[in-house]
């Protein structure tokens, strides 16, 4: 296309700004409304958000680099989320397409959610077109590998997930324009699985730790989570709730904010049941959206010795 | 002889980045995208082969591109386009196709005359390539 470089030489080379005014870009790019939604959305995770700040402050920088002419290599930004289940690895993702999307690291932003059974093949020849059929869906955002150890068993030397470990490894590599890959996990698992695969660790930029939420948090979210479905806990109930979260922090499986999810959906399902039983009349909203004491102490949870059994 | 086949063909060829905006402008209209390839250029061959599945569900050009990459590893000595079918009316109809390789030589047609009864003659065009087999021809 020489013909059309030479009809408009002034166009080539583009005008380079010589300043760059970082708190409007800021604003203009769309950051601050993310991180402020993160702020207003997000309960607890304090150093989550402080390292997505400290990475949007990164980006922003580069970027601002990057249109006066002084960067020309996208960074990597590939990322883990390590932290044990529940505490908003999936929800910060989300985000963080978001994020780089407005700052214009990645074309369109959306977020490619995975396990090993996605990228994973059942024989032998399966793998690669599998593993490659997701990273086609990703490019463009971001892939987020959920449980991203299952991919490596040492124990099996003829595992396909090796394969599809190598592919991703060279897109990762090769196309780091196209797409950012998250991956994600309980922290020991993860760490073990760097160790194995040291191609990921230094193709890794950002290590974000999750906490895990304290139980002040977990009442906070368990009322968010009931105010989105307009419903209300009553005094006694908020006692129980309280002390139904340190009881199910000392069961197995505990799963912070998602087994506080699990136990409201059960408290409304004894709530419906209890209304249905004992109403001999018509109820008014207030009753239809109130969760009461007896709704969450009838849970399993309170009769078993700590260390037990699930706590479902 | 350079074959002028869809879209774009009387321009010089694409680069990269025209091809990936072309790509993007079919995806953004929601058309599904795939590649095809072949060593007959007839202009009468419709039925080139399939590279892969057509993409349906691939927000970005980069999936075609990596795609492209690949295929021009293994069929860089060929012909290949382009074609992006557009599924809203129903069935699925071709909205816009355009040749992104070709061989380094494109040696052209031969114009056959058939002699018949009387005076009359039939023409008939044969590319000088289709005189080697298949999966031979350019290379």
């Amino acid at each position: 296309m020489s013909a059309a470089a030479e009809a408009t030489p002034e166009a080539l080379p583009p005008e380079l700004p010589t300043a760059i005014d970082l708190r409007e870009e800021f604003e203009t790019s769309g950051v601050k409304d993310v991180l402020e939604e993160l702020d207003r959305d997000l309960i607890g995770l304090a150093p989550v958000k402080k390292r997505i700040r400290e990475t949007a402050a990164l980006l922003l920088v580069e970027r601002a680099r990057r249109r006066m002419g002084l960067a020309h290599d996208t960074p990597t930004l590939h990322m883990s989320f390590t932290g044990n289940p529940g505490t908003g690895k999936t929800t910060v993702a989300l985000r963080m397409a978001d994020l780089l999307h407005r700052l214009g690291y990645i074309r369109k932003g959306h977020l490619v959610s995975v396990t090993r059974d996605d990228l994973v093949g059942q024989y032998i020849g399966h793998t690669a077109p599998k593993t490659k059929e997701i990273l086609k869906k990703a490019m463009g955002g971001v892939l987020f590998i959920d449980e991203a150890y299952y991919l490596y068993r040492p124990e099996n030397e003829r595992d396909y997930g090796q394969e599809a470990i190598e592919i991703l490894l060279q897109v990762m590599e090769n196309q780091r324009d196209d797409l950012v890959v998250i991956l994600a996990g309980y922290s020991q698992r993860m760490d073990r699985f760097f160790e194995s695969n040291p191609g990921f660790r230094s193709r890794i930029a950002h290590h974000i730790d999750f906490p895990d939420y304290t139980d002040g948090e977990l009442f906070r979210i368990a009322e968010t989570m009931l105010g989105n479905q307009n419903y209300h806990l009553d005094r006694p109930a908020a006692e129980a709730l309280t002390a139904y979260i340190t009881k199910r922090r000392e069961q197995p499986h505990f799963a912070n904010a998602r087994s506080i999810r699990n136990a409201l959906d059960r408290a409304r399902l004894r709530q419906a049941n209890r209304l249905f039983e004992t109403a001999n009349g018509p109820l008014d909203a207030a009753a239809l959206s109130t969760i009461s004491a007896e709704d969450i102490t009838a849970s399993r949870v309170f009769s078993m010795k700590p260390r037990d059994k699930d706590g479902d | 002889m350079r074959i002028t086949q869809g879209a774009f063909s009387f321009l010089p060829d694409l680069t990269d980045d025209q091809i990936r905006a072309q790509v993007q402008y079919c995806i953004d209209n929601k058309w599904a995208v795939s590649l095809e390839f072949t060593d007959d250029p007839h202009p009468r061959n419709t039925y080139w082969d399939m590279w892969g599945h057509p993409m349906f569900d691939n927000p970005d050009a980069a999936a075609l591109m990596m795609e492209l990459k690949e295929c021009r590893k293994v069929y860089g000595d060929r012909y290949i386009r382009v074609v992006a079918f557009d599924a809203s009316p129903g069935w699925e109809s071709v909205k816009l196709s355009f040749i992104v390789n070709r061989p380094a030589e494109e040696p052209g047609y031969r114009l056959e005359r058939q002699e018949g009864a009387g005076r009359m003659v039939r023409y008939t065009t044969k590319p000088y390539a289709a005189d080697k087999p298949a999966g031979t021809r350019y290379g």
